[in-house]
């Protein structure tokens, strides 16, 4: 049982994780517009970083010669 | 009251040979089954006296021949591991089955541990292979020319609770489902309309509405009764509309919401009048519409889209949840999460995009077109459908995912090494996976339902378990300490 409550600790830190956000918003309060805004596009330049990073890391790992590669994947039916 | 509920999975693996487009995929399985390090001088017979693969739920039992194979190909096909898992060939296919679970989160880390044990028999058997040839292994269910191999869920169900009932009650939740645990596909197979991407792997290959076949004509709600246990007082629900998953939150949002849903209708608590008109339509027309907007006709003349229909269950479950308690300790938050996830499939699907695996491929497919300027028909999206799902950490997209921090997990890595070696201690998985740890020189045979012992002398010893709850660590841990060989633990279990 013990087990389970502490495995149940991934998903209830997910959703705490969220309200931890909400609660530093909170504490931010007098932060001007200005900054918030600056904030957001400092958010949005590191997203599409880290996105920029997953695609070129897909490219690196991505099986070469694709076309024939999943021409050639044929299975046998199963269940 | 219902019967406690006991879950299994089994997984079909996909796979080929890298540089040998003519590689034999039974003689591949083969060799990958027998290259799991710890259990090569394990041989071992699958009791198959046990099995009945063509009892019909429905009453019925079909008169066909079913192949046993003889002793050497037994010991060569079968491997039952010291975790008490089945790692097997099945036609031409790495299959792996879970040890029974006794809930969603040991069901989750054990299949994990599956793709992990694939992954480890993958790279000593390429040890056996021509320098440049390599075995690669996928976690799917389409080679995207019209062949399914199948993942398939297993719950333990009360024998009394009539099969009608259930078939009736879970049709509808087995058809929309997918919406929150399809495993994405680029394209469409097997005959139906063209579609540049969908949310099943296997949608497109169900062809009736209930029936015992599992290979052709593929039913929605299987109706095999086979219940590897007591027949009198369980049966064994094969749902086989399922796809392989990746993501360990879509797995355990497929089997939390269906085992919430099973306890429902075993309690007499689901009466929802939602008896769709034409479900494998239906079906099909859910997985072609990533945007999940679609609605489908119900019998009584009403239209309801997928959300809805799963609305109408998670209400019922929240109900049920407030009548009846937590029920198990898993349930409160497997419905929580499920509403949530409803919510945000019906404001913006995409925002599942570190969750579910059909919205985390879908949003790395948009987002690669967008940056490397290409559409559906380059072949590297091909390429990344199915690499998705390729097993090695190093080269399967999902884990590519994991390690950017793109998939929300619910497991360690201990989880899933401690399923690797141990079984879970509160089934009879226990005690099959303690015997074959402790006195496997002596193990002869296994079935999920028994264990049998050669002692030397005598006939063989079998020992039937016929049920999932008993053979627990509690049940027999102190048994285990007293038996220092096979013999005395035949012995103490008799006196």
């Amino acid at each position: 049982m013990m087990e389970q409550g502490h495995r149940w600790a991934g998903i209830v830190t997910c959703s705490e994780g969220g309200q931890q956000q909400v609660r530093r918003g909170g504490e931010e309060h007098a932060t001007t517009s200005q900054t918030k805004a600056s904030n957001l596009t400092e958010k949005g330049e590191k997203l599409k970083d880290e996105m920029d990073a997953l695609i070129d890391e897909i490219d690196a790992v991505l099986e070469e010669n694709a076309e024939e590669f999943v021409k050639n994947y044929v299975q046998r039916g199963g269940q | 009251m219902a019967a406690p509920r006991i879950v299994g999975s089994e997984t079909e693996y996909g796979l080929t040979v890298q540089n040998d487009p003519d590689f034999d995929s039974i003689a591949t399985s083969l060799l990958l089954v027998n290259s799991y390090s710890s259990v090569q001088s394990l041989r071992l017979l699958w009791d198959y006296d046990q099995e009945d693969p063509l009892v019909d739920a429905r009453g019925f039992e079909l008169d066909e021949e079913y192949d046993v194979p003889d002793q050497q190909d037994n010991m060569a096909i079968n491997k039952v591991l010291p975790n008490g898992a089945r790692f097997y060939v099945d036609h031409a296919h790495p299959e792996f089955s879970t040890p029974e679970c006794s809930n969603v989160f040991d069901l989750l880390r054990y299949e994990k541990a599956g793709e992990r044990i694939l992954n480890l028999s993958r790279m000593s058997a390429n040890q056996h292979l021509p320098s440049g040839r390599t075995i690669l292994v996928y976690k799917n269910n389409s080679d995207q020319k019209g062949n399914s191999y199948g993942y398939h869920e297993n719950y333990l169900m009360d024998r009394r609770t009539p099969f009608q009932t259930i078939a009736e009650q879970l049709m509808p939740f087995l058809v929309t489902r997918q919406i929150f645990c399809g495993a994405g596909k680029v394209g469409a197979e097997n005959g139906t309309d063209p579609v540049p991407y969908q949310i099943s792997q296997r949608a497109d290959f169900f062809e009736t509405e209930i029936g015992l076949d599992t290979m052709v004509k593929r039913p929605i709600i299987n109706t095999r009764d086979e219940p590897h246990a007591n027949r009198d007082r369980f049966r064994r629900l094969h749902v086989i509309v399922g796809d392989a998953n990746m993501s360990e939150y879509t797995t355990y949002l497929k089997v939390g919401t269906t085992l919430v849903v099973l306890q429902m209708i075993e309690d007499g608590a689901l009466a929802l009048n939602l008896t769709l008109d034409n479900p494998v339509q239906a079906l099909r027309a859910i997985s072609h519409d990533p945007t999940c907007k679609i609605t489908v006709a119900l019998k009584d003349g009403r239209k309801m889209t997928a959300i809805d229909i799963q609305r109408c269950f998670h209400e019922a479950a929240c109900r049920y949840l407030e009548r009846h308690g937590p029920c198990h300790p898993t349930f409160p938050q497997i419905v929580a999460e499920w509403g949530s996830v409803l919510e945000r499939l019906a404001t913006d699907p995409m925002q599942l995009h570190r969750e579910i695996d059909w919205v985390m491929k879908l949003h790395l497919l948009l987002h690669y077109m967008e940056r490397r300027g290409s559409d559906w028909d380059d072949p590297r999206i091909a390429m990344m459908d199915l690499q998705y799902h390729d097993i090695r950490p190093e080269k399967g997209l999902y884990y590519v995912l994991e390690r950017s921090g793109g998939a929300r997990r619910l497991l360690t890595e201990a989880d899933i090494q401690r399923a690797i070696d141990d079984p879970p201690e509160d089934t009879r998985a226990y005690f099959r996976g303690q015997c074959l740890k402790k006195f496997r020189q002596q193990v002869f045979g296994v079935n999920w339902d028994s264990i049998s012992f050669n002692l030397g002398d005598g006939p063989i010893k079998r020992i039937m378990m016929e049920d999932p709850t008993r053979g627990t660590k509690q049940h027999v841990q102190e048994l285990l300490d007293r038996s220092q060989t096979a013999a005395e633990l035949i012995a103490n279990l008799v006196s």
